[in-house]
């Protein structure tokens, strides 16, 4: 046909494509949208987070009494300090790969991969914190008694101090109750690993230590516990105690409503997960670096497009910190 | 790809020379403020606890920091200062909108069934 239209008659004009209005370049920009995308699920963690907490807003765990815990530093009451320390971490790492991304505009080859390799060992140190973290949290300290109704009953002394199980507990040493194994008892069912000590050697520490009383769940108007009287301490336990918590898991937590967590594990989870993987996409970039791929390709976008992913990382935990830890 | 950075913060208030510079700035201010959070999460200034549209007055001063943290981190670290207005806007206000639909969403929901617990129709401290 002689009369298909090869010209539109619209080039250069506003419409007639070829033109980038946002002036970044395709990859940029999806990344950019990809951001987006992932900042509105950590928005749906965190919103979920605080509908659960408004639910149960008189008795939601006090983050300070939970977190207290600093490497090296055994029985030391430090609220807060090592997240602040992992918040300066991954501040600090962004730091470096935002140099690294000047560099990169600067064609410095070799500042580019300094920076890099800092990035990276930031990324790492934070992920290890996390882990620790973690393992604290589910190895749990003071342990506690959960009652019929889900509730968690802790312990404290005249003074308000906290009181572990294990110092007051009286164990009972003809203890029947051993854990059932597939191989034993009903066969090829199994349970899980049993608290140190039972309910009623608890109860029985209770009775024997005339300092010691319960801690419920309930925020008074002084925003702490509520912490029983010596009668109702007893009673309660003796009435509504039913298992014995240490630690935490997804079923059961010594801190509190099991929900909190439930959240703790899936929001810090979920961004030690984005951690973990920008560590891994910035390994690759930097190896990509030292190989020169990006000197012969003239620039060094690559490394601002995971720079941009690795800025989101530190965006989120600043977040997280906030409604996790301070709020 | 043009290279020029917008070297002003605080709307003109501290001017850069370098584009390194102004990162070393910037680390400056978020430590600032984050070492404020954590002092303020830690001492808890009996002054602060009062409420204020529902919430603590610190609760907000931590979510105010926080979105302070935040902006200085998306601008100047992500280079959103550096981009264009539609770029911009298309990732902020897309961003900033639908979160607060959801979160009036879910903590309007949670306060409703806060109430219904608390009016004693279930009961739960058993």
């Amino acid at each position: 046909m002689s009369t298909t239209v090869v010209n539109t008659g619209t080039e250069g004009k506003t419409w007639g494509g070829g033109n980038q209005p946002l002036k970044a370049s395709y990859g940029k920009m999806m990344m950019w949208f990809f951001i987006v995308s992932d900042a509105l699920t950590f928005s749906g963690f965190l919103a979920a987070y605080g509908f659960s907490r408004f639910k149960f807003i008189d008795s939601w765990p006090i983050a300070d009494e939970v977190f207290t815990h600093f490497p090296f530093l055994h029985g030391v009451d430090a609220p807060m300090y090592y997240v602040a320390f992992m918040t300066f971490v991954l501040i600090m790492s962004s730091v470096t790969m935002v140099l690294a991304v000047d560099a990169g505009h600067h064609l410095n080859k070799g500042k580019v991969t300094i920076y890099m390799f800092l990035t990276i060992i930031g990324g790492l140190i934070f992920v290890g914190s996390q882990a620790w973290e973690w393992n604290t949290f589910i190895k749990g300290d003071y342990g506690a008694i959960q009652t019929k109704g889900g509730n968690i009953l802790q312990f404290v002394d005249t003074d308000g101090n906290r009181v572990a199980l294990r110092d007051f507990a009286i164990v009972d040493t003809h203890k029947e109750r051993t854990q059932q194994e597939r191989k034993n008892g009903l066969w090829f069912v199994s349970e899980g690993t049993l608290p140190t000590y039972t309910v009623e050697e608890v109860f029985n520490g209770l009775e024997a230590n005339e300092n010691v009383l319960v801690r419920t769940q309930i925020i008074n108007e002084h925003g702490e516990k509520t912490v029983l009287s010596r009668e109702a301490s007893l009673k309660q336990i003796k009435e509504n105690g039913k298992l014995v918590v240490e630690g935490a898991n997804l079923h059961v937590n010594e801190y509190g409503s099991p929900l909190f967590a439930d959240f703790f594990f899936f929001i810090t989870g979920f961004h030690g997960f984005h951690v973990f993987s920008g560590v891994i996409i910035n390994i690759i970039i930097f190896f990509n670096v030292i190989l020169g791929t990006y000197e012969r390709r003239g620039n060094y976008e690559m490394v601002e497009k995971v720079g941009l992913y690795w800025h989101f990382v530190d965006l989120v935990w600043v977040f997280v910190f906030t409604f996790f830890y301070l709020v | 790809m043009a290279h020029e950075h917008k070297l002003e913060i605080f709307r003109g208030l501290v001017k850069f020379k370098s584009n390194t510079q102004k990162i070393w700035g910037v680390l400056i201010f978020l430590t600032i403020v984050t070492v404020v959070e954590v002092a303020l999460g830690i001492f808890k200034p009996e002054a602060l606890m009062a409420q204020f549209l529902g919430m603590k007055i610190l609760n907000w001063i931590f979510i105010i920091l926080t979105l302070v943290k935040a902006y200085y981190i998306t601008w100047d670290f992500m280079h959103m200062r550096d981009e264009v207005k539609a770029l911009r806007r298309m990732v902020v206000w897309t961003a900033i909108f639908l979160i607060l639909y959801l979160l009036f969403i879910l903590l309007q929901e949670g306060g409703y069934i806060e109430s219904i617990y608390t009016s004693g129709y279930v009961k739960r401290d058993f």
